[in-house]
């Protein structure tokens, strides 16, 4: 530790402002924190602090994200005939190459944007770019991922000022650009498997609907509800397996980085309206196949609980929570466009949720004022 | 007595150097200070040059933006210096003290017949009016304003905080008179918030409105008791004081002199033999540090802190007790490296987030040090602030508001209720980084300037 801390001490001044490299200084730091916790103490303020911070933070969602990787992953190659190791290891290799292009196009992005404010590297992108493989379907071409990371990280993101300042999930900024520029690309029956040839994988005519279309259609799926619920169908690369996307989320819940209030009422919202349409006949499945399938536990459990886009006060995570839950099923059920809502319910609600905080901030402001009122 | 108001949100970290019950004697030291500093938004006049003779209760200096205040000297003596730092601004005023002490003489009131102007001039020529504190904004209250009430709360919440049942012991008739004068100050009787199964004897103090709070710190905040006994509003003004000083006003009423005797706890870590010491106020900090630090390793550095962990001012070894302080916490610096330390489990380290492993012992004692544990960064995480604000307030649209410079937003959002100490919490779990208590002091700052 002492001698890696020794060359990080020698190349320091190089990259500091006013050295030879100064205009890498957001760069060499972002590696310099990585590496060591700095020594920075208290100036002001409390002289103790948390031991939390937002490496840490960040870095345990990706945590969270690793069952349901990993389970898409082998997905994949089973989708394609694989079994076992061999399935796992050909998902790993085939999804590397955009994880890979997620990596390098956003941080690179956000480097430069960090140094031109000559601020330090934020941490969110780790999260974005794990999450960006993960809702796109597994044989999207790399060029697209990299256009929709480009897109998320300038538009969705840094326009605002960065992380922390964005009002849509940049993941989901990058997904539905994708989605809506190359629509014939990016739906249809084939894209949702992979097209690499390489372990003997059956690539040649493996296509089919996923459940969300299928039930869009005709109302049934050729799966079971319990291979749903495992994964076992096709499916944007990590948003398959429910069981794997909850072991996740049970972990956001116990460290408490994510907020409980959104993700149980996001459910609950998507339940509820699924009875009803069940109740009025629009649908025939059961409700809760609505959260077995597509993108909705994914999105309940990743998405939408994005503390920075989602509602900031607790009665807010609750209304907002319960909408895109609803907004997700409704979309699935009444429009015939689009067999998945969730992507489009939680950006709606992105959209609206500083609504519904200023409306329980202002119920705040008028408790505070009706309390002058009454001391009269 | 009243029902225990109950407090769920909070925190208390608990952490290693708690004061032993044994009470030290300081001798007389050979210096004491009074720091303008030591108050918010105090521009000194100073009354008395270098070489000055003064006794206990002598103006040193008052306050240009509020002039019937004036700040006199704990100890008799000789004025040694004026220590003024950038723009000759007044650090502080020592006064090397005299081996017999003797006060200015004030004649004694019989507080049944004195009017309530008689008091407030007695409190401000003694220069005990000092302790006198206005909410909202945590200025020195102005001598004009009529309260609506006066606060006091009986203990202290904070981290290894002292006890001030033991601190206060015999001083119960000082502490009676005190609130006598107090009762006079607003015209009704003062408000004393104790801690549910640890009253002590100031449950039997006569002429006060008695309540009991439980709970995290800052349950014993005055701030956060106001607001759940009768919380401030647009136009209203209330004074709190603290309970050491209550004792104090109530000796100066009683005897007539000017006799700032405390007692302050010796704590933290680093800490020898962490006990208190009765000390008089202006002491130098190493009348009771020196010989009680901990040895350590070379390279290791200690902060003093002159208050607890969460609120304290940072002081150097040849530095003076504050005014405020009934605490000294002494810490180790955490001026180190510590390598992939963001991802490692650390298994010495306190969060209140469960990524850390300390939610699986949460009566072990914590050595804390003074590391930031990261770097600033944008408000990302919500609805963390408010579990540790007990109070009908949205902390993060507060801070908001006031980093927009937003007045009406910051009036309307409940600054009035706070000040830096009631936000600490929010500042240490703050994952951000961000200088809270500061950023809250600016805020306060505004309203002063601009209403």
């Amino acid at each position: 530790m002492k001698g890696l801390r020794k060359i990080v001490d020698n190349v320091k001044p190089t990259f500091t402002e006013g050295g030879k490299l100064g205009f890498l200084a957001s760069f060499f730091d972002a590696i310099e924190t990585f590496l060591f916790v700095p020594n920075t103490t208290t100036q002001k303020g409390a002289h103790v602090r948390d031991a939390i911070d937002m490496k840490r933070t960040m870095f345990f969602v990706v945590l969270a994200l690793i069952p349901a990787f990993l389970f898409g992953c082998f997905n994949t190659g089973s989708q394609v005939g694989l079994e076992g190791f061999a399935a796992l290891w050909y998902g790993l290799v085939r999804v590397l190459p955009m994880l890979a292009v997620s990596y390098v196009v956003g941080l690179g992005i956000e480097i430069v944007y960090a140094q031109i404010r000559k601020e330090e590297v934020a941490e969110g992108y780790f999260v974005t770019g794990f999450l960006i493989p993960m809702i796109m379907p597994v044989s999207t071409p790399l060029w697209m991922v990299a256009l929709g990371v480009a897109f998320a990280v300038i538009f969705g993101k840094e326009v605002f000022g960065g992380t922390g300042m964005n009002i849509f999930n940049p993941a989901l900024v990058a997904r539905a650009f994708v989605f809506f520029a190359f629509t014939p690309q990016m739906s249809g029956e084939k894209v949702w498997y992979s097209d690499w040839t390489m372990m003997g994988a059956q690539v040649d005519g493996v296509s089919g609907a996923t459940a969300l279309e299928q039930l869009a259609t005709t109302g049934q799926m050729q799966w079971s509800a319990m291979d749903a619920f495992l994964g076992f169908i096709p499916g944007s690369f990590g948003e398959t397996s429910t069981l794997c996307i909850l072991l996740g989320g049970a972990l956001l819940l116990f460290t408490g980085i994510a907020s409980w209030r959104t993700m149980l009422s996001v459910f609950a919202g998507g339940l509820a309206f699924g009875y009803l349409f069940q109740a009025v006949g629009l649908t025939e499945f059961p409700a809760y196949y609505h959260l077995l399938v597509g993108g909705f536990a994914f999105g309940a459990v990743f998405m939408a609980t994005d503390p920075v886009t989602s509602a900031q006060t607790n009665l807010g995570k609750y209304i907002v929570g319960f909408m895109t839950g609803a907004l997700a099923v409704l979309v699935r059920v009444v429009n015939p466009a689009y067999p998945e809502g969730m992507m489009l319910a939680i950006l709606f609600m992105n959209a609206l949720a500083p609504t519904v905080d200023y409306f329980v901030v202002e119920a705040n402001i008028k408790r505070r004022k009706n309390r002058v009122k009454l001391a009269k | 007595m009243s029902k225990i108001i109950k407090l769920r949100k909070g925190l208390d970290i608990n952490l290693q150097g708690k004061a032993a019950e044994s009470l030290v004697e300081v001798p007389m030291a050979a210096e004491y200070a009074v720091s303008p500093l030591d108050y918010e938004g105090v521009t000194p006049k100073l009354l008395v040059k270098v070489g000055d003779k003064v006794k206990a209760g002598t103006p040193l200096f008052f306050d240009k933006n509020n002039t019937r205040v004036l700040y006199t000297s704990p100890v008799s003596g000789t004025v040694s210096a004026v220590n003024r730092g950038e723009k000759r601004k007044v650090l502080n005023v020592t006064v090397a003290a005299d081996k017999e002490q003797v006060s200015e003489e004030f004649t004694a009131l019989d507080l049944k017949k004195a009017t309530r102007d008689e008091v407030i001039e007695m409190l401000l020529k003694s220069g005990l009016w000092t302790m006198i504190i206005q909410r909202p904004y945590g200025i020195v209250a102005n001598p004009a304003d009529m309260p609506k009430a006066v606060f006091v709360s009986a203990f202290d919440s904070a981290p290894l905080a002292p006890d001030f049942n033991f601190a206060l012991k015999g001083e119960k008739a000082n502490l009676q008179k005190g609130f006598e004068v107090l009762a006079k100050l607003a015209g009704n009787a003062p408000h004393l918030s104790l801690r549910a199964k640890s009253e002590g004897e100031m449950a039997s103090l006569n002429g006060v409105e008695l309540h009991t709070f439980a709970g995290k710190h800052p349950v014993g905040n005055v701030g956060v008791q106001i607001h759940h006994i009768d919380p401030i509003n647009k136009g209203d003004i209330v004074w709190t004081v603290a309970i050491q000083d209550v004792a104090a006003i109530g000796r100066l009423f009683l005897t007539g002199k000017v006799d700032l005797h405390k007692v302050v706890a010796l704590t933290g870590s680093e800490v020898e033999k962490p006990q208190y010491y009765r000390i008089i106020s202006g002491a130098p900090v190493a009348s009771i540090v020196k010989g009680n630090i901990k040895a350590q390793k070379e390279g290791d550095k200690v902060r003093i802190i002159s208050g607890n962990v969460l609120t304290g001012k940072k002081v150097a070894e040849d530095g003076f007790i504050s005014a405020a302080a009934s605490q000294i916490t002494v810490i180790p610096e955490g001026d180190k490296y510590e390598m992939l330390g963001w991802i490692a489990p650390r298994f010495g380290k306190f969060s209140t987030s469960r990524s850390y492993f300390s939610w699986l012992c949460p009566k072990k004692q914590y050595k804390l040090d003074t590391n930031l544990n990261g770097g600033p960064r944008a408000f990302v995480v919500t609805g963390l602030f408010e579990q540790y604000l007990p109070m009908d307030i949205y902390p993060m649209y507060l801070f908001k508001a006031i980093i927009a410079n937003d007045i009406d937003k910051m009036e309307n959002l409940g600054i009035y209720e706070i000040v830096e100490e009631d936000v600490a919490l929010c500042e240490f779990v703050d994952p951000s980084k961000t200088e809270i208590q500061t950023l809250v002091r600016n805020g306060i700052n505004l309203m002063i300037k601009e209403c």
